[in-house]
């Protein structure tokens, strides 16, 4: 296990006060693949941080270890250690339901089940009996679309599906969901890149907000979206961390020659 | 014989003129190939279409009308006793004439006008096949010739030769259908006789089925009531009883195969599942008798039960096995069609497995699953081998499982087996019977079809 004073002296963990996912030499293999090498990452407590990096780079595989959403994957393997709270997430003993309970994920489809829109916002409350009764659970579910920013909108069908709302709305619709089961991390992969230009701009909205009460890291290809949402932003290039800093200093002075040109949109 | 040899000859000349004609528009073009408006194929296969195809369309409009001709020429000349014979004494005459002529042999006449008729007629065939050769060679080089001349850079060949290949497609499935029709006015008409007879209030709600009908005013033990009740209350029966040993075995060994199997032990289990579909239903017949109906039986005895050697509890149970393939994988097909990040939503909420299944696969699939077991139903409801070997033939109004009960199916095939007369209910009653599961198996997967197609609309 990594103590906070030995993960601070890691060249990619420079500004960090309370580190809430602290990762140490993360490779992941797909099969033969070599996916991720090496990850050294501190993810700050209550702020948003931004993988960023051109396709195939390991940013959502490095997102997926954060709540082991890669042990679903044939032949994927993950070695080195993240730790959340202090706790490594890779331990034997550790419930991976659990762990998900407490790194929520919002995907970059927007996915909701074939469920009315009170049921796909109760499920993860009822999966983990978060509700005492039938009143705590409608609570819930209306504070997680209210904190969605959805619940104005869909006040007088939450009991149509939520299949049939638009994607900007279903994507918030699966923000509401994740966030109703009080996660303390939020994984969002590649959130907007279904969604329209209005749509997109209401979820970024929407992650500032949450930002008070969750950690939020975000997989993007957007550049500007990176700039606008995060204060942390880390460049990946070929399964490696190239580069982490804050947002403001990674896009007007980075240090990498590879960061610089990605920005700059020599590649990518 | 000879007429295959006219169709081989056709077809032989059709490809030739295939090859001229390609040839032809190779030459038009010369070197400079995009001045033709087709490839050279496509004048080629112009030539040939122009070449066969009347050709062959005469030859079965020929074939169609002559034997109504050749009759009608050959009763003309029948001498006048014999033209005034009763319709149906007439055509059996002419049946003997044609096998006659068709024989060779007068040995076995029935006499001279027979024979002398028969004489004329294979004499009137030979002549009509000669014409009937003569014009189609002649109009199949006639469509050649026709065809070359055609041939210019211009043409469409291409366009014309598509749309000839439409009409034949739109012909194959026209005819699928006709024939689907043909079935069903075959049934409606033998039906309509049979309720001639049989009210059908009586038929549909009569609870008393006991198709022997009088021949002889006194005759004994023939009450010839037709109350189709408790035929399909038995086939009601033993389908609840199939869809009871299918639906959990088919269901939960799709959502074993889909969801947790290995991929390797998926690719040798999957498809040992689906011999059974592949096993004969008579087969499965001789599985009832023999194994599972004497077992059922000896287990009856030792708990104090009485079970029928011809119980409805053996059918039902060996039909289910025989539909547990088409539930398994239509439901196999249901669930790998719902989208993975469903379940990758609901493992991100921390769902387990089992639970993603629970609450959130099988609800997905759920549409397309109830759509797989109606059509299975429906296969169950028009099963007749295993339960003709299986089930009993006396209909009893029962709802126990242990007793004998007969089912429709059954039914229709007593009553059509053996020397049958056309004109009395009890042949015709297997018509009725007929047109009434005909109704239920089309409502059934029509409701099917469209519960399944509703699903995909939703995923696609």
């Amino acid at each position: 296990m990594t103590t906070a004073s030995e993960s601070q002296s890691r060249p990619g963990d420079q500004g960090i006060n309370v580190a809430k996912v602290t990762a140490n030499d993360v490779n992941v293999y797909y099969g033969d693949k070599h996916a991720l090498k090496g990850v050294n990452l501190a993810i700050q407590a209550n702020e948003v941080t931004a993988l960023i990096g051109p396709s195939g780079c390991g940013k959502s595989t490095f997102l997926r270890c954060i709540n082991r959403m890669n042990d679903l994957i044939e032949g994927a393997r993950v070695t080195g250690t993240i730790t959340l709270d202090r706790q490594n997430i890779y331990d034997r003993d550790l419930d991976v339901v659990q762990l998900r309970a407490r790194v929520g994920m919002v995907f970059q489809k927007p996915n909701p089940f074939p469920k009315s829109i009170y049921d796909n916002v109760a499920y993860g409350p009822r999966l983990h009996g978060l509700a005492h009764s039938a009143a705590d659970l409608e609570e819930v579910v209306i504070t997680s679309l209210e904190r969605a920013g959805l619940y104005a909108e869909v006040k007088d069908r939450l009991d149509e599906p939520g299949t049939g709302l638009s994607g900007g709305q279903q994507q918030r619709l699966c923000i509401a969901r994740a966030i109703a089961v009080s996660p303390e991390v939020i994984l969002m992969d590649e959130p907007c890149s279904a969604l329209d230009p209005i749509a997109t701009a209401k979820v970024e909205e929407l992650i500032d907000e949450l930002r008070e009460n969750f950690t939020i890291v975000i997989v993007t290809h957007s550049m500007q979206q990176a700039a606008r949402v995060s204060q942390r932003t880390a460049f990946f290039h070929l399964g490696e961390l190239i580069e982490v800093g804050n947002t403001e200093q990674i896009f007007t002075n980075p240090q990498h020659k590879l960061t610089q040109g990605y920005i700059t949109g020599r590649f990518g | 014989m000879q007429f295959l040899t006219l169709v081989a000859v056709l077809l032989l000349m059709s490809a030739a003129v295939y090859r001229m004609g390609r040839g032809r528009a190779q030459v038009l073009a010369g070197t400079e190939a995009r001045s033709l408006h087709s490839l050279p194929s496509y004048y080629g296969y112009y030539v040939a279409l122009w070449c066969g195809i009347p050709a062959l369309l005469l030859i079965v409009g020929w074939l169609s009308l002559e034997p109504f001709i050749l009759r009608s020429l050959v009763v003309d000349a029948l001498p006048t006793e014999a033209k005034a014979l009763s319709p149906a004494r007439l055509s059996l005459l002419m049946n003997e004439v044609r096998q006659l002529a068709a024989s060779g042999d007068f040995r076995f006449s029935s006499g001279p006008v027979a024979s002398a008729a028969a004489e004329q007629y294979r004499g009137l065939r030979a002549t009509s096949f000669g014409a009937m050769t003569v014009l189609a060679l002649s109009l199949a080089v006639g469509g050649a010739v026709y065809g070359m001349r055609a041939i210019s850079p211009k043409l469409r060949a291409r366009n014309r030769v598509e749309s000839a290949v439409k009409v034949f497609l739109v012909a194959s499935s026209t005819l699928a259908i006709f024939t689907t029709i043909g079935i069903v006015l075959s049934l409606l008409f033998e039906s309509l006789l049979f309720f001639q007879k049989v009210p059908l209030t009586d038929f549909l709600f009569g609870l008393n089925w006991s198709p022997q009908t009088a021949m002889r005013a006194d005759q004994v033990g023939a009450s010839g009531s037709f109350g189709a009740v408790p035929l399909f209350a038995g086939t009601l029966l033993i389908s609840v009883i199939a869809m009871f040993v299918a639906v959990p075995i088919g269901l939960l060994s799709a959502i074993y195969m889909a969801e947790y199997a290995h991929p390797k032990f998926r690719s040798i289990a999957k498809p040992l599942l689906e011999v059974l579909a592949g096993i004969p239903t008579v087969v499965y017949g001789f599985f009832a008798v023999l194994a599972v109906a004497p077992f059922l039986r000896s287990i009856g005895q030792s708990v104090g039960i009485s079970i029928a050697s011809e119980s409805a509890m053996a059918t039902g149970i060996v039909m289910g096995v025989m539909i547990i393939p088409f539930i398994s994988s239509l439901s196999d097909d249901v669930i790998c069609a719902v989208p993975d990040s469903l379940r990758h939503g609901a493992y991100g909420l921390g769902a387990t497995r089992s639970e993603t299944i629970k609450q959130v696969v099988i609800p997905a699939a759920l549409p397309g699953i109830i759509g797989g077991i109606l059509l299975a139903v429906s296969r169950a409801i028009g099963e007749t081998m295993i339960v003709v070997m299986a089930a009993g033939l006396s209909a009893h109004l029962t709802a126990n499982p242990f007793a004998s009960v007969t089912t429709v199916t059954v039914q229709i095939v007593t009553l059509l087996v053996g020397d049958q007369e056309f004109d009395s209910p009890k042949t015709l009653s297997a018509f009725a019977l007929g047109l009434v599961l005909f109704v239920v198996t089309l409502a059934l997967n029509v409701v099917a079809l469209h519960v399944v197609r509703k699903y995909r609309e939703k995923y696609d």
